[in-house]
């Protein structure tokens, strides 16, 4: 199938694979930190809670972009399932990068730990200490990972759906750095 | 012979956003070097469920896998223990790094040294089937008059062990005397703010930063996991032994 599809534009493209990079990290670190008692896990704490927070940032940033530079349309030759589906998940994968960085922050804030960045640079709590609250956030935080990992393997196969198979351009429109589209 | 170990845990809150906490305990060295270490002494010391009491052969294994541990018990046994909590020594045992503005550090290691006098502990009480004696008499000097512990700060030298909790530094070594910790009142666990928050030994201020001792990661770890997990039993706990009542009464006469 030729693919007239436009791309997505480069600020949204550079965000997208920074983000990628970032999250597919943050999630390996996560489970990483909690599963280990070695000096690893000073080092993958101190990483996870400021990458959490460039993520929050780079996330409304995101939200931003997107309301001035709209995704390109979807190509006609998409079924209405599918549609719903990419778009279903799409929201998904965009609400759980802005709630899981707030659930940290949160259940770090209802436990009363400071929140460090870099040295003396610390964010103010966003709850009250409340170890009830805190012991509902906690777990919360670990299913979302969850929930998010699932959403991301959908999302990486739903582009090698569209890339490898049904071959309408959708994956281009994301990967391609080339400087013209041409068809595949 | 008290076979249980006393604490003493601090939470300093300077001025701004930065927190230090600390916990500190009435042995001069701790028993083991490491998370594996800790591990093993946990399942060797585990009393034996027909005899309610640790498995001597078990506990043999362990001191003959971990010469450390047999070292630091020979210390640990040799430090006489104090009458109550007011005259106890509390050690952080774990080394830190004090860290300049410019970069430099020096390892150090701290303790709590009581301004009460020393009364060595009287065999019969901690034989005695009264378990509250240490948290009454507390309440009850607390009420009489503030308690006092010098901040004392050990600074080490090169070469001396900083990734292992179970060696002492040399005696000779600069102390510094940086503050006064002052109690001057008490309160029951069920009403006090402290089970609600973890003395995690990672929570520090600028300035202060974990050395290479092993201990710290997996205390930090540790704490954090079962922190979570009493914030989510929180209504199964049992009333605290020291009611609220009873430090309003200053302490069980």
């Amino acid at each position: 199938m030729s693919a007239q599809q436009p791309r997505f534009s480069t600020f949204s493209r550079l965000l997208h694979w920074l983000m990628a990079v970032m999250i597919l990290a943050m999630l390996f670190i996560g489970i990483g930190m909690v599963a280990s008692v070695s000096e690893r896990y000073q080092v993958l704490v101190s990483i996870h809670k400021p990458l959490g927070v460039a993520i929050l940032v780079l996330v409304v940033i995101r939200f931003l972009n997107r309301l001035f530079n709209p995704p390109p349309a979807l190509p006609d030759t998409m079924p209405p399932l599918m549609r719903l589906a990419a778009k279903a998940s799409h929201i998904l994968l965009y609400a759980l990068m802005l709630i899981l960085p707030l659930v940290g922050w949160g259940m770090l804030s209802a436990a009363r730990y400071p929140i460090v960045l870099f040295g003396a640079l610390h964010l103010p709590p966003i709850l009250p200490h409340d170890l009830a609250l805190y012991a509902w956030l906690r777990p919360l935080h670990t299913d979302l990972a969850y929930l998010l990992f699932a959403t991301f393997l959908a999302h990486l196969g739903a582009a090698l759906f569209h890339g490898l198979i049904r071959q309408d351009g959708v994956l281009s429109s994301m990967a391609s750095w080339r400087g013209t589209i041409r068809g595949n | 012979m008290p076979t249980t170990v006393r604490s003493l845990a601090l939470r300093l809150l300077p001025k701004g956003t930065e927190e230090w906490r600390t916990e500190t305990i009435n042995i001069p060295v701790f028993v083991v070097n490491s998370a594996k270490g800790f591990y093993d002494q946990t399942l060797a010391s585990a009393p034996n469920p027909a005899t309610g009491k640790p498995d001597p052969a078990k506990m043999k294994a362990f001191l003959a896998a971990h010469p450390e541990a047999f070292k630091a018990m020979a210390i640990i046994k040799k430090a006489p223990i104090s009458s109550g909590f007011a005259d106890s020594t509390f050690y952080g045992l774990d080394a830190f790094r004090f860290v300049n503005a410019t970069g430099d550090s020096v390892p150090v290691r701290w303790s709590l040294v009581p301004l009460q006098p020393f009364v060595e502990e009287d065999p019969a009480n901690s034989a005695s089937a009264d378990k509250n004696y240490l948290f009454d008499a507390l309440i009850a000097q607390i009420n009489a008059h503030p308690l006092q512990w010098r901040l004392s700060v050990t600074v080490g030298q090169p070469g001396d062990p900083t990734s292992d909790a179970t060696l002492p530094w040399p005696d000779d070594r600069q102390q510094i005397d940086a503050g006064t910790v002052t109690l001057d009142h008490v309160s029951s666990e069920a009403t006090g703010g402290c089970t609600d928050v973890n003395y995690d030994p990672l929570v520090l201020p600028s300035g202060i930063e974990p050395s290479d001792d092993p201990l710290l990661s997996a205390r930090s770890a540790v704490y954090a996991r079962s922190f979570t997990l009493r914030a989510g039993a929180r209504r199964d706990k049992p009333p605290s032994a020291i009611t609220a009542q009873d430090v309003l009464a200053g302490g069980k006469q």
